[in-house]
């Protein structure tokens, strides 16, 4: 299973939402398939339109810069991270 | 005496403060989780507060309470265009007549008509003259609201009007199939592509007492229309500058309106210093500084368009956030003033609601 780490600001919107939580997915757009299922509208807090990931959120696979179409493996770490820019 | 209830919304989330005689409040929030909010505003046919909002990292939403802002959800399910134009933020939100609008920018009109849980595209006014330009990133500098205010009106759900930040303001009476420019007469101090656009339309407000008087501060000037926005004259003249945002209107005389000049430069704050709401009882041909108990000196503060309110009340409270956080509030129609909150994050919208 894939280790999936979401950023702080974003367990606030979805009640039960953890920071850390452990799925399947082949690739990063299908991890963000199953928490959508999960917590409806998770998709477009990460996502824009086409689909594309919002231009203030990155994602790394193993810590390397990801996109939505990068696989995964089975004990792939996946972190979500909200821009650190802002005051 | 009536429960008043203030909504405001900040750069860092919504806020709410309640009163049981206007003078005392009590101060609840920040919500929405602190992301940026636009307008909030209460449906009083429902009783839910909606809050329109953009996150920097997480997008647009409208947030909504049903329980005046003991719980919160979010929701931008169909809240998205189909044709690659974006949305940068939710910037207006109006409910009236069982339904939420919302305005967003890139121009555009989303509705609701399940109490806020899903979105479906209005309109994007396509086809008005103007609408061929505003989409181009060079009309949208940072900070632009694209549709930046909706104003239902209180009897026809079909008809409303709707301003294009830079554009001017449009109505529609068949529920947005088309729309007409309401521009006539404006003063716009730069070149204009079109005859009916083109005008900086800041604030529109229309008086409960007479649906054919409206009142608006522009970016040049102050107007006023007799006949329901079909055409405008300038009543600037007696104020100390012809730039502001904020305006309202008195909820039972057709003649009283209130605005905030600001210094038309770069800073846009009050001028001199001096914090004054400015009050006009004949519909504009006179006006009178309203200042006691606001800062006389030393108080360069700026109250953006949605940022001044009115209620309804026999002697209609009016209150006024600025955008460093200052919240101001008058219990006698504008006469005397005090501070009811003093370190808000900057404060982008006032509503009132007398529960």
């Amino acid at each position: 299973m894939a280790e999936i780490h979401l950023p702080m600001t974003l367990t606030p919107l979805f009640p039960g939402l953890p920071r850390r939580i452990d799925l399947d997915a082949a690739k990063v757009d299908e991890a963000i398939d199953v928490l959508e299922e999960r917590w409806p509208g998770v998709r477009d807090r990460l996502c824009e339109p086409g689909p594309a990931l919002r231009s203030h959120i990155h994602v790394y696979v193993d810590r390397d810069r990801a996109d939505l179409d990068t696989p995964l493996a089975a004990a792939s770490r996946v972190d979500f991270v909200a821009a650190i820019s802002g005051g | 005496m009536a429960r008043t209830l203030l909504l405001i919304g900040t750069r860092k989330g919504a806020f709410l403060l309640e009163s049981d005689d206007r003078r005392d409040w009590t101060l609840r929030g920040p919500f929405c989780e602190g992301w940026p909010v636009y307008q909030a505003t209460l449906d009083a046919g429902s009783g839910t507060i909606y809050a329109a909002a953009a996150s920097e990292w997480h997008g647009s939403a409208i947030w909504k309470s049903a329980d005046l802002g003991d719980t919160w959800t979010l929701s931008s399910e169909g809240l998205a265009y189909d044709d690659g134009r974006k949305i940068s933020k939710v910037s207006s939100v109006a409910a009236a007549h069982g339904r939420v609008l919302v305005g967003v920018e890139a121009p555009g009109i989303f509705e609701s008509r399940d109490g806020g849980e899903s979105w479906q595209l209005l309109s994007t006014l396509a086809g008005q003259p103007g609408s061929e330009a505003w989409d181009d990133p060079a009309n949208q500098p940072p900070g632009h609201l694209g549709l930046s205010a909706l104003m239902p009106d209180d009897d026809d759900p079909a008809r409303f009007w709707a301003i294009v930040q830079g554009v001017g303001v449009f109505e529609t009476t068949d529920d947005a199939a088309t729309w007409t420019p309401r521009n006539r007469g404006l003063r716009a101090d730069w070149p204009r592509p079109h005859d009916e656009v083109g005008f900086c339309v800041h604030r529109l407000v229309r008086a409960p007492t007479d649906g054919d008087r409206m009142f608006q501060q522009n970016h040049c000037g102050v107007h006023r229309s007799d006949d329901g926005g079909a055409s405008w004259q300038e009543i600037t003249d007696g104020l100390p500058s012809d730039f502001g945002f904020a305006a309202a209107v008195h909820p039972h005389d057709r003649d009283t309106f209130y605005v905030v000049p600001l210094d038309p430069g770069h800073g846009r704050t009050m001028p001199d210093g001096r914090a004054a709401v400015w009050r006009t009882r004949d519909a504009g041909s006179s006006w009178q500084l309203l200042g006691r108990g606001l800062p006389e000196r030393d108080a360069h503060l700026g109250v953006l368009r949605d940022a001044m309110a009115i209620d309804d009340q026999d002697v209609p409270g009016l209150y006024l956030g600025t955008s460093t956080g200052q919240l101001f509030a008058s219990a006698d129609e504008g006469e005397s003033w005090s501070e009811i909150a003093s370190y808000l994050p900057p404060i982008w919208s006032v509503e009132v609601a007398v529960l």
